[in-house]
């Protein structure tokens, strides 16, 4: 246990004061269960407490603004920018000048794609993107669109990955409409695929397209190397990798090719003019910091979620029926586990295990009442993704939440079939499709 | 999103939850709503056919805790009203009653829905014309 009992931080404070009742108090928790347990960390992450040490001289005694050219200050925190330049770079097989640092990766995927589409506008209009992106890929893209750019939105099969003749056949390369960029995530944020990254970036770099990707789910968690991957452009962000939230950075490459990117923000132009503004000295200390954790202990890591989450996945597995992995598991992030309770709603079913932090993909619990549009990517009924749970685990979860976790959701799975007229209709032998269902 | 004491009650501790033989003539059955919308209620009700009052009723419900909850206090407001009474009650009693946020409001309307779908497939099952409210024939079948 002595190096997997980072439990006390998965007890993460203030999450029981939202009004919700916590149950089951009055029971004792079984040792390295603390409650309310965190198990969403694709989400976001606890800070390390080593990279909160290593951040905390940046808030006060070592303030400087790092672009302070003439005194002592000023040095000292340019110096501790360009120690975390490092850092960041050594993670993904990049060089200290090619990354540039952003309040997160939401601002980098809108770097990289708006910038690219903007300097590139010349040479084409057409971008090359797929339909289970984050929200700060596809609302960038539609961004563009209004602006004129063609977008194209790639399908993806069944298991969550791309089939790459469907890129290699969307790619224009004549004509007033070339592609100019494919951005292509790494891995999902909701089921953990990883999308076939260095085929991608090969075909991309044989048809002469820049290629973006959104590897913020996949950097420190999975072996990243923007040279081998034939990546161009990388967004990544400090709050997924036990690192601080408000700080990410993008890798801009600068050889085989030199990518240019017209900048978004204006104003002193620091970042070598791509991304003006005061750099955030605390929080990319704390970025280079994790990204470093994350090179040395990586792979320790990602072996011990692995057998985490596929201990998870047997447990419930043999304990319920009409289960259902969404996403394909062989192409997939460490620490994650994207489970359909069929029959049973996703919400109702986080209502009974409020101690427990994961997400559902249910409608309900989002303000779109709008199931996840990820699983209903993969060809999924809506009932399908209205009934699935999002395991994330992290550093920080150990074995003893993991039953904690399986053996309430197996109770409360249980207990909601009993309630679930679909079940006890799939039970009798109806098959459910046949039913001319009032929609509502 | 925080849930009134009420709706975490009932989720808790739902009232009638089971199944009625919808054969019998004294049944009525409704299942409102849509497994791909994310909610599924099935309320059944056994009417006295001599007093047309509800003196059982049984749900089950696929769907959020706010539905659930709809569901389970619509089986508590039926049972031992008569069907016409069993009518008068509307979404929005259910609303105050669980204090639903406006986007819960839907599961509401559906339990509304489930009781009159209920009560309509027992009228059907013993000829009774929606209009009059009364038996004008004794079911047989």
């Amino acid at each position: 246990m002595s190096t997997e009992n980072g439990s006390t931080n998965g007890a993460v404070p203030g999450l029981n004061s939202t009004g919700v009742v916590i149950t089951n108090s009055a029971t004792p928790l079984p040792e390295g269960v603390h409650l309310p347990l965190y198990m969403d960390n694709h989400a976001t992450t606890p800070l390390d407490p080593r990279v909160l040490e290593a951040m905390m001289p940046y808030f006060t005694g070592k303030f400087g603004n790092a672009a302070s050219r003439n005194h002592q200050f000023g040095w000292e925190a340019e110096s501790a920018v360009e120690i975390a330049r490092g850092q960041i770079a050594k993670l993904i097989g990049a060089t200290a000048k090619e990354i540039i640092f952003t309040s997160g990766a939401t601002e980098s995927n809108n770097l990289a794609i708006k910038g690219i589409a903007e300097m590139y506008k010349e040479r084409g209009n057409h971008i090359i993107t797929q339909v289970t992106e984050h929200k700060a890929v596809l609302d960038t893209c539609k961004k563009l669109e209004k602006m004129g750019y063609i977008v194209t939105y790639l399908p993806v099969s069944a298991d969550g990955l791309i089939d790459l003749d469907d890129l290699r056949r969307a790619i224009v390369t004549e004509g007033p409409n070339k592609t100019i960029l494919v951005s292509i995530m790494y891995a999902n944020n909701e089921i953990g695929v990883i999308q076939p990254i260095r085929e991608i970036g090969k075909i991309c770099h044989e048809k002469g397209v820049l290629f973006h990707t959104d590897a913020v789910q996949a950097v420190g968690k999975i072996p990243v190397d923007v040279i081998a991957d034939n990546i161009d452009v990388l967004s990544l962000s400090g709050h997924k990798i036990y690192g601080p939230k408000g700080v990410g950075a993008l890798y801009v490459r600068r050889r085989n090719p030199r990518v240019q990117i017209t900048e978004q923000i204006n104003g002193g132009g620091h970042e070598r003019g791509m991304r003006s503004g005061t750099l955030n000295v605390p929080g990319i200390v704390g970025l280079g910091a994790a990204c470093e954790i994350c090179m040395n202990e990586m792979a320790d890591e990602a072996k011990r979620e692995i057998e985490l989450r596929d201990y998870l996945k047997v447990k419930l597995e043999s304990a319920l029926d009409y289960t259902q992995v969404n996403g394909n598991m062989e192409h997939h992030l460490p620490g994650n586990l994207n489970m359909s309770f069929v029959y049973v709603e996703g919400e109702s079913l986080l209502m009974g295990i409020n101690d427990i932090a994961v997400s559902s993909g249910s409608a309900c619990t989002s303000a779109t009442l709008e199931p996840s549009y990820v699983l209903k990517a993969l060809g999924l009924g809506d009932e399908i993704a209205h009934s699935s749970i999002r395991f994330g685990l992290g550093r920080f979860n150990n074995k003893a939440e993991v039953d904690y976790v399986a053996n309430k959701i197996i109770d409360v799975v249980l207990k909601l079939r009993e309630l679930s007229p679909l079940y006890e209709m799939v039970k009798e032998g109806i098959d459910l499709t046949k039913i001319e269902w009032a929609a509502h | 999103m925080a849930y009134s004491d009420k709706v975490v009650d009932h989720y808790e501790n739902p009232r009638n939850v089971g199944t009625l033989d919808k054969s019998s003539s004294e049944v009525g059955t409704g299942l409102v709503g849509a497994p791909e919308c994310g909610d599924v209620m099935r309320l059944q009700i056994k009417v006295n056919p001599e007093t047309q009052v509800i003196e059982d009723a049984k749900f089950k419900t696929f769907g959020c805790g706010s539905a659930i909850a709809s569901s389970s206090l619509a089986t508590e407001w039926v049972k031992g009203k008569t069907v016409s009474e069993a009518l008068t009650i509307s979404n929005t009693d259910i609303v105050k009653e669980l204090a639903l946020p406006p986007v819960k409001i839907h599961c509401s309307v559906l339990a509304e829905d489930a009781i009159r779908a209920a009560i309509g497939d027992w009228k059907k099952k013993n000829n009774v014309s929606e209009e009059a409210g009364v038996a004008t024939a004794v079911a047989a079948h």
